[in-house]
């Protein structure tokens, strides 16, 4: 492998520092440059492990896999870290909510954790689609990967909701409106909601137990519009109950990519 | 240019427009032998060539460098928040051109006997570490580099303070659920906020369940799913992404629908007289008051709604469907065109309502049940 003496140099440093005693303390294998250790380092890493050690060919080609899925969770990462230091600047009453977000625009430096945060979200809810019509594409989801698609399907539908609990923080005139028009749905959901149908079948005698206070929708927005006690149960959601969520179907998600052996191929 | 645009305006009008989408869609996936035909006759499968590839794009760069010098497309496209919807335009065209181009090169080496090309020998595999960790740290850094462009480049919008005794015209949801929002027109809000997205997820779901045709796993083809994939393309393609384009850019004021190069004028008035399938025929054609009884009233409704769920099944099971009818079984083929037809629901709802100005088959407000 090494034949000209100058990498051969430059290899054995490598390996001094692959055989000191702080970097087997954190990795456990040397530096990767024998196929030995190329392999260990994806076993022994906890990242990394979720990757087999070996790929058949066809696994790398980008023409073939699109890298959507990965990217997806990537943006999901970036999301999280921009998310969180957004949580820094912003409060969700509705007193601070709209001028919080205006100060990031004006009066933080540098201050683009928005715009990442934000057109990140877009850019998430496109490669998750992506991945999905690749995977639809190649039928992926065939045995034994259905259940798979099915998390999934359910993943899709958390990012979709996700971006649409975020979309109501700014508190502007877009996000306001945006949710009304969102929410009003659950107002006549089938017998959940005071204007489905079948609402008025749940009643005791004169007693209607789903009115206008204690449908699908006021459970969504803690009142009957869209004010502050929506903007809290909307943040709470977007911060912690739906990323807590959507992290547990991930987790199922990848181990079963590895359980199911892998990408799919021909065979 | 003027001429250029005023048939472009008419192009959207959402009759024709609907109606070529669905068309032409039959002949670029032909789901049987003779669409195939005509697909090779009509010599479109060069689309999913390179030099197809090039023409759409020529194409569609070309529409949008000659509609920006157009005030009111101007103001549509470049609203912060429609550029990742002008953009997810070339994502879905590239991301399909990618796919059927692959899925057409395998169909003619499955042909000729041979094996798809992503097989590769079981025995003949690389390292993730480097192969794979470095195409990953390549693709981050990339989507990294674009995310930040992105941000420095398009500010995030952010309108006046929320002020709820001023609503905006149109007030429109976020851009992923324009679909949704479309169907609110021709749907009660119970159809088409709650038991559409729910048959949606569940559909999706379902996929694996249904589609039972054990051959494709793995790679692109085309020739052995030419059911899966129209089925699957009609529902993202037109019922989805075509819905987007069209809440995002023809959607103007009172959810009116404007060319893209109209100007969204709020007064722009469209005669509404929009009624309900009871009227057409106690009030139309007996001459006759609605009757009291409800039941009675909506009988020509439930008819209707009974008998395209109902009669159609099993005209399919016998013809059309015969094959898949046989393979499945009636349990999976029974959901199967469930979901097919609550699919097929939705444009059939927005034709009868542009051409008859048809409002509910059946219309029960006492309930809250209108279809």
């Amino acid at each position: 492998m090494n034949n000209d003496s100058g990498r051969k140099k430059r290899s054995n440093v490598f390996e001094k520092i692959g055989q000191s005693a702080l970097w087997k303390s954190i990795f456990r294998s040397g530096i990767p440059v024998t196929r030995r250790q190329r392999m260990m380092s994806v076993l022994n890493s906890v990242f990394l492990h979720l990757h087999p050690v070996r790929l058949p060919r066809h696994a790398v080609k980008l023409k073939f896999t699109w890298c959507m899925g990965g990217l997806s969770f990537f943006l999901f990462l970036v999301l999280t870290i921009s998310g969180i230091l957004l949580m820094f600047y912003y409060r969700p009453t509705v007193e601070y909510a709209y001028t919080d977000i205006m100060d990031l625009g004006e009066q933080v430096p540098l201050g683009i954790m928005r715009e990442i945060h934000r057109w990140g979200g877009h850019a998430m809810v496109i490669t998750v689609w992506l991945h999905m019509f690749r995977v639809f594409m190649t039928g992926s989801y065939k045995p034994p990967r259905e259940f798979n698609w099915v998390v999934g399907v359910v993943l899709l539908f958390l990012t979709l909701f996700l971006s649409f609990t975020g979309y109501l923080l700014p508190w502007d005139q877009l996000a306001i409106w945006a949710v009304t028009v969102g929410s009003n749905m659950a107002r006549a959901s089938p017998f959940l909601g005071h204007e489905g149908p079948g609402a008025s079948l749940l009643s005791l005698g004169d007693i209607n137990f789903i009115h206008s206070g204690s449908d699908a929708r006021f459970a969504l927005l803690g009142g009957r519009f869209v004010g502050e006690s929506a903007l809290l149960r909307f943040y709470v959601l977007h911060c912690i109950g739906l990323p807590f969520i959507i992290m547990i179907f991930m987790a199922v998600h990848f181990w079963r990519i590895r359980k199911d052996g892998g990408i799919s191929g021909p065979t | 240019m003027e001429t250029f645009q005023h048939i472009v305006n008419i192009l959207t009008r959402p009759t024709v427009l609907l109606t070529a989408v669905i068309m032409s869609f039959l002949f670029f996936f032909p789901p049987t032998d003779w669409f195939e035909k005509w697909n090779r006759r009509l010599r479109l499968h060069l689309l999913w060539t390179g030099k197809g590839f090039v023409a759409v794009m020529v194409l569609l760069v070309g529409f949008f460098f000659v509609g920006v010098a157009n005030e009111n497309f101007r103001f549509i496209v470049f609203k912060p928040d429609n550029v990742p919807i002008v953009g997810l335009i070339f994502l879905v065209f590239i991301f399909l051109w990618v796919s059927m181009s692959q899925a057409a090169r395998n169909d003619r080496l499955l042909e000729a006997g041979e094996k798809p090309e992503e097989f590769n020998d079981p025995e003949d595999k690389v390292l993730v570490w480097p192969d794979l960790v470095y195409i990953e740290f390549i693709a981050l850094i990339l989507m990294m580099s674009l995310l930040l462009i992105w941000s420095i480049g398009i500010q995030a919008p952010l309108e006046e303070a929320a002020d709820p005794s001023s609503s905006p015209n149109p007030s429109k949801a976020p851009w992923y659920f324009l679909g949704l929002q479309e169907m609110l027109v021709y749907f009660d809000p119970w159809l088409a906020g709650i038991v559409f997205p729910s048959l949606i997820i569940v559909g999706l779901m379902a996929i694996p369940y249904i589609d039972t045709n054990k051959e494709v796993t793995g790679y692109y083809s085309y020739r052995q799913r030419r059911l899966a994939i129209p089925i699957f393309m009609f529902g993202w393609l037109i019922l989805w992404v075509l819905l987007i384009l069209i809440g995002t850019f023809l959607r103007g004021p009172n959810w009116n629908f404007f060319g893209p190069f109209e100007y969204w004028d709020p007064h722009k008035l469209v005669s509404l007289t929009n009624i309900n399938l009871s009227d057409i025929f106690w009030i139309k054609l007996f001459n006759t008051g609605l009757p009291r009884n409800i039941l009675l009233r909506e009988f020509f409704g439930f008819a209707t709604v009974l008998g395209y769920f109902l009669i159609l099944p099993p005209l399919f099971a016998k013809t059309i469907f015969k094959k898949l009818h046989q393979d499945l079984g009636n349990f999976k083929f029974g959901i199967f065109i469930f979901l097919l037809l609550c699919m097929l629901a939705l444009p059939l709802k927005m034709y009868l309502r542009w051409i008859f100005n048809l409002k509910y088959i059946i219309s029960i407000p006492e309930f809250f049940f209108n279809i």
